[in-house]
């Protein structure tokens, strides 16, 4: 029961190398829980959906879309080039939106998607965006950028309107100051 | 490091340093524990200052006590501070008191150690408390400090951060010493079968805190990098997901409740047979059910993220492994009250205590199995519900629990009995008021206030009133419990060795007030 030094030494050091793996268990979380979203196919917002599961089109119904654009922190004038259309369920749709980087150097931003609806997410469908990947522009530079993308026929009956909004956000590391509120410059 | 057989510090010890030296080297465990309490009960008081003033701005709808930036950093500063500050060193001041009386040993296992982990938690306090001051204040982003707000704020969440990992590596010091000294310590013939529930109960918190709170320390990294080292793992921007650091902190985080409140399970299951005069009904079911407890706590963290989107299998999984929790948790209330069933009761101040624990922890304990089911929390999630089952089982719980070894033990720490008049009193007055706050936050949540937010819909306001009024009540019954304190320290009836007659245990066969070195020579157990 009562233990020399030694012994009580050598279970410090066993339970300060647990302590440590389990530091480092926290970071293994990082890779492991990408595996798992890729796995589950959630969390994708990065990568082209699937194409629209059969080609045909609901010109039964027409569905508005509504096109909104935001920066976070980031000097860009961002815009969609037109504020909405009106759609078939089905239809392979073209649009575009245009960016300028206001800056002297060269950024680089990523878009974030979001829906409205929520729901409306899962089934609108795009083939191409410049939200795939980050986007670097040069001093001053301005780019048409386009997305391609298809309504689910299988879309909601309630769901008449959708709103298609992008965040850019600028993407940290490339440039000194994350860009935040409050006491740090 | 500072391996040292306490049994060889016997002598420096009494020709030690004197005044505020002693303090600052002391590497007794008596000491130790005890500055860990006082530490712990101001925490305690600057915690309940922050959540009187959030009562107070929510007494009536409309903002009329402080502007919402400051709001929100006194909800996240409270909950920082009750848990880090209050709840969890005050677990650790009783483990330093206790475990070495329970188990016949000298001291604590490193005792060098124990003074280092202590005298870490002040500058930590420090900084949490020094942040209000820095431009930009406090952090602000819930006690949780999701992303991507944490990866936003100003230096007040670097201090933030910084005090974490300062505490965390306190705790896991203090983890470390109570594994080593329960398994290594024990007197002739303690086996660990023989032990008291509260020693178990802390060698299985010690083993969480150990496999967690490192856990937490990468999660706070991880943010500390994202603002200022241009890493993305929570910037959505960069690549990053920001509800990856939900299930890492919840990884930690649902653990850390158990750590919260298995020592206060120790507690009661001391207390409980003491006052039924009987010994504990299925002591080795006790055992096993918080081992168990322990053990499943690592699954269920995701029930907190029930309306990320996670795909149903995933909520399915978590519901009904956060359901099977509550098993082992029944097993133990079942065995409390199966020990007082027939048993010669009497209620004296850490029994009422004790018992009030059992009736409201149980309530809290219900409301976590409702939050469980994943549809009903997609409704009840950041609603005023879940702040209510939270209080149940951590102020009615852990602190409950807290108070009632306090009052318990007390005798053993001064050598005086505490004054019975005012420790019912106090219980009686926290009981009434505890309820009248918490209670009607259920109401609240129900009816979809939401938590953290400064304002609120005209029709919350009765029971928002009633909750502020119920929690200035509770609030300054506590200062009843600095008055027993004070007085017990100074004087009053004196204590027997066996202060409560219907007690067993190695720390009654020393004196009251236990002497400053005890057991130097280990009691042999039957
Ligand atoms: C029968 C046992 C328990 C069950 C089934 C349970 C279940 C839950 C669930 C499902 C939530 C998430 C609610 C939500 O955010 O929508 C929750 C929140 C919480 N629980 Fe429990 N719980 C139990 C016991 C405990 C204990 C013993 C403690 C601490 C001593 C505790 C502390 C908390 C805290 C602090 C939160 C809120 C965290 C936050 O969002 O800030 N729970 N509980
Ligand atoms: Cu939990």
């Amino acid at each position: 029961m009562r233990k020399a030094g030694g012994e009580n030494r050598q279970l410090l050091i066993r339970l300060a190398v647990a302590a440590f793996v389990m530091f480092g268990f926290g970071f293994a979380l990082v890779p492991f829980y990408e595996q798992i979203c890729a796995a589950a196919g959630i969390n994708n917002l990065l990568q082209p959906d699937r194409s629209a599961v059969n080609g045909q089109i609901d010109e039964s119904r027409t569905i508005t879309i509504e096109f909104d654009a935001n920066t976070h922190d980031l000097p860009w004038q961002f815009r969609p080039l037109q504020s909405e259309i009106k759609v078939h369920p089905g239809q392979l749709v073209q649009i575009a939106y245009e960016v300028v980087n206001n800056r002297d150097y060269p950024v680089t931003g990523q878009a974030i998607p979001s829906y409205g609806p929520k729901v409306a997410g899962q089934h609108f469908r795009k083939l191409e965006c410049f939200c795939f990947s980050g986007q670097t522009m040069a001093a001053r530079e301005r780019r048409t950028m386009p997305v391609v993308f298809v309504v689910d026929t299988d879309l909601p009956a309630d769901v008449n309107t959708i709103t298609l909004s992008y965040t850019f956000f600028e993407v940290a590391g490339t440039q000194a100051s994350g860009g935040d509120a409050g006491g740090r410059s | 490091m500072a391996a040292v057989i306490p049994d060889h510090l016997h002598d420096h010890h009494h020709h030690g340093p004197t005044g505020l030296m002693r303090w600052i080297t002391t590497t007794n465990h008596k000491d130790i524990g005890t500055m860990y309490m006082i530490f712990s009960f101001i925490m305690f008081l600057s915690g309940g200052v922050m959540a009187l003033t959030i009562r107070a701005e929510l007494f009536q709808p409309g903002l009329q006590v402080v502007q919402p930036e400051f709001f929100n950093q006194l909800t996240s500063m409270h909950g920082l501070v009750m848990v880090f500050g209050a709840i969890m060193p005050a677990f650790v001041g009783f483990a330093n008191w206790q475990i070495p009386l329970m188990i016949g040993a000298s001291d604590m296992a490193f005792a060098r150690m124990n003074n280092w982990s202590f005298w870490l938690l002040p500058p930590a306090a420090i900084l949490l408390l020094g942040s209000f001051f820095v431009p930009g204040g406090a952090m602000a982003a819930g006690w949780t400090m999701y992303a991507p707000l944490s990866v936003q704020m100003g230096m007040g969440m670097d201090m933030a951060i910084f005090a974490i990992h300062i505490m965390g590596i306190s705790s896991i010091m203090g983890a470390i010493n109570i594994v080593v000294t329960v398994l290594n310590m024990r007197a002739p013939g303690m086996t660990m079968m023989k032990m008291p529930l509260f020693c178990w109960t802390w060698l299985i918190t010690a083993y969480l805190l150990i496999a967690v709170m490192p856990v937490l320390a990468g999660a706070v990294t991880m943010v500390l990098t994202d603002r200022h080292f241009g890493t993305s793992f929570f910037n959505a921007a960069g690549g990053g997901d920001p509800v990856l650091y939900q299930h890492v902190f919840w990884f930690f985080g649902h653990p850390e409740v158990y750590i919260m409140i298995l020592p206060a399970f120790g507690i009661i299951s001391e207390i409980i047979p003491t006052f039924a005069r009987k010994p504990l009904f299925g002591y080795a079911s006790m055992v096993y059910a918080t081992a168990s407890i322990a053990i499943l706590s690592f699954t269920v963290w995701a029930h907190h993220m029930f309306t990320t989107g996670m795909p149903a299998v995933g909520q399915l999984f978590f519901m009904y492994a956060t359901m099977l929790i509550a098993v082992p948790t029944g097993v133990k209330v079942f065995n409390w009250v199966a020990t007082m069933w027939r048993g010669s009761l009497t209620f004296e101040t850490p029994m009422l205590w004790a018992t009030g624990f059992i009736f409201v922890f149980t309530i809290g304990g219900f409301t976590g199995l409702i939050c469980a089911v994943a549809p009903i929390d997609i409704q009840l999630q950041d609603t005023y519900y879940v702040v209510a089952h939270f209080h149940y089982v951590l102020v009615a719980g852990s602190l409950f629990a807290l108070f009632a070894g306090a009052y318990y033990w007390l005798p053993k720490w001064t050598g005086h009995m505490a004054d019975e008049r005012l420790g019912k009193i106090h219980f009686w007055c926290s009981m009434v008021f505890f309820n009248i706050t918490f209670f009607p936050m259920h109401f609240l949540g129900l009816a979809g206030m939401p938590r953290r937010i400064p304002d609120y819909a005209l029709q919350f306001a009765d029971f928002n009133a009633m909750a502020t009024i119920g929690a200035f009540g509770f609030g300054f019954s506590q200062l009843i419990f600095i008055v027993v304190l004070v007085k017990c320290v100074k004087g009053g009836e004196k204590a027997a060795a066996r202060a409560w007659e219907g007690a067993h245990g190695l720390e009654w066969t020393v004196p009251s007030p236990a002497p400053h070195h005890t057991f130097e020579v280990p009691p042999v157990v039957k």
